[in-house]
């Protein structure tokens, strides 16, 4: 049987859209020293290191030798993940499977990107097949503006039920001194900002940020020593789908709604909407917090909407989504997914500031990327069965 | 070749730029997709494959039914006409990797199911006509008058005047 596994030290830089300080190495090693002195660790504690970004993005497609000085591995087991949007997230599944193995201990789990330095859309579209999907495509944008078209033509939802749902993350993000975009926004001001593909408008997409995260992943016996309130994991699931755009169906998102399905059966999950405390979801576009969060159970289909309007989904509404300001307000590729798995263990251990929804002792946080690829894990304040 | 980028500003620190390079590449196509490419390319059809187990109908074809995980090699002619199941028109500029170049914005592009087949061919769909894409709408194939053997050599999908 597995080992039980807790996160119980955290580390992020404060993300931004251009940092020409540091270098890539140098940006790691912010989030690793930030999550080691929250743990009260050195690196001489780490049994092993996974590091995590879209390689090719920065063009450096040996991150984990590159990036040895400043990611804590020298001389120690160091592997790379690397799978699109869903990168941190699977770094955070892929910590899990390690330190459960039993082989390691204490883990240092990073993830990061530095998307200043090329061009991400341009970047996104060489990560799909060169003879049938890049010709004609269009990165992230292209793809999600259409699936919100399908969306909204499906249920009669409207750009501005959309734009609520930037609202909201965008607020939230003000409130996060580690997010990128830390100003709030106007419904109106969402609905006049530049329009990137329709219905995709700027104040409506994620942006593109230079960022690390770090995690250290300890196994029970080590992580109640090191830390009072561990943030264990309760079950991580993951579904893949297709690989060529042509087989996409764009709703619902069976990625998402199958992963959810077998991590809420794993658990005996029946109410997600009442039973968890909090939710830090990789909805790296505004419509994604309608179509996506009913995949997930929320809500029925086509009546996302209304949970946002209602402002259930809000912090002091009956399940916070997006504490931190979510994929919206900060949006280091390699990290993104991998900071909404740091962003629910600190709101575990109580740490989470101006952000923390009192008293959260369940989350979930999601990945999304590749083609159309979802990953989910679920955390508790109590060990896991 | 790469350079490093005056700076005005003595404190500010530096970057290393790629200027003009380019990534050559040379990616093999396979039996299966140059049988797809040279029907469009010499005759303007579109081939599809039928999965054995499940009835779905590949265009672009592939050599595996995802589901089925099972070898399809039934082939049929799909299309030219389709459906659009969903579309965007782009409005910012990014560079193309195939060219190193910005795009030129605006440009629709759409996902459209040629007629007898399962999957949703993705391809520009022209604005020219002025005429308002919507979901549902029936489109055509533009062929290039000089074709390669490219996905390319469809120039982009226009309305079906009339329809
Ligand atoms: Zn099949």
């Amino acid at each position: 049987m597995a080992n039980r596994v807790a996160i119980v030290g955290v580390g992020q830089t404060h993300h931004t859209g251009r940092r020409l300080d540091v270098t890539g190495v140098e940006l790691i090693n912010e989030a690793v020293q930030r999550a080691l002195e929250d743990a009260q660790l050195t690196r001489d504690d780490i049994d092993g290191v996974v590091i995590g970004n879209m390689d090719h993005f920065e063009g450096i497609n040996g991150v984990e030798c590159w990036s040895i000085l400043g990611n804590g591995g020298l001389n120690k087991p160091t592997i790379k993940l690397t799978t699109g949007g869903t990168t941190g997230s699977t770094l955070a599944m892929g910590g899990y499977h390690m330190t459960a193995s039993g082989y390691f201990e204490k883990l240092l789990v990073i993830g990061w990107e530095k998307n200043s330095e090329s061009d991400t859309t341009g970047a996104i579209t060489t990560a799909f097949d060169p003879i049938w999907d890049r010709p004609v495509f269009a990165g992230a944008v292209s793809g999600l503006a259409a699936e919100a078209r399908f969306y909204m033509n499906k249920f009669g939802v409207t750009e501005k039920d959309a734009a609520r749902a930037a609202v909201r993350d965008r607020k939230h993000g003000a409130n996060n001194p580690y997010a990128h975009m830390r100003k709030e926004v106007s419904l109106e001001q969402v609905m006049r900002s530049p329009m990137l593909a329709d219905p995709i408008k700027a104040y409506d997409m994620c942006p593109r940020t230079d960022g690390a995260c770090a995690l250290i992943y300890a196994a029970e016996g080590a992580a109640e020593k090191i830390c009072k309130t561990p943030a264990w994991i309760h079950t991580v699931t993951n579904r893949h789908l297709y690989s060529y755009l042509s087989d996409t169906e764009w709703y619902p998102l069976v990625s998402l709604q199958e992963a959810a399905k077998e991590a809420y059966s794993n658990l005996g999950v029946k109410e997600p909407l009442k039973e968890f405390d909090v939710m830090e979801l990789y909805t790296p576009y505004s419509m994604a917090n309608l179509s996506w969060i009913e995949a997930l159970g929320l809500a029925k289909q086509g009546e996302g909407a209304r949970l946002i309007e209602d402002g259930a989904t809000e912090m002091n509404g009956v399940l916070p989504i997006n504490p931190s300001g979510g994929v919206i307000s900060t949006n280091p590729i390699g990290a993104t997914g991998l900071i909404r798995a740091g962003e629910c263990a600190l709101q575990i251990m109580g740490r989470a500031g101006a952000r923390q929804v009192q008293g959260a002792k369940k989350a979930l946080s999601t990945g999304f990327g590749g083609c159309m690829w979802s990953d989910l894990l679920i955390y508790g304040a109590d060990k896991p069965n | 070749m790469a350079q490093i980028s005056p700076t005005k500003r003595k404190n500010r620190p530096l970057t290393l730029s790629s200027g003009d390079a380019f990534q050559p590449f040379r990616y093999s196509v396979g039996r299966f997709g140059s049988k797809f490419l040279v029907a469009l390319r010499d005759e303007k059809k579109f081939l599809a494959v039928k999965c054995g187990e499940c009835s779905r109908v590949y265009s672009p074809p592939h050599p595996l039914c995802g589901p089925c995980y099972k070898k399809m090699d039934q082939w049929l002619e799909v299309g030219p006409l389709g459906t659009l199941t969903t579309f965007t028109i782009l409005r910012f500029q990014f560079i193309d990797p195939e060219t190193g170049q910005k795009k030129p914005v605006p440009y629709g592009y759409g996902f459209i199911k040629l007629d007898g087949s399962d999957t949703n061919f993705q391809h520009f769909v022209s604005l020219e006509s002025g005429e308002d894409l919507h979901i549902g709408m029936r489109v055509r194939p533009v062929f290039e008058e000089t074709r390669t053997g490219d996905i390319r050599d469809i120039r982009h999908f226009e309305p079906v005047p009339g329809d």
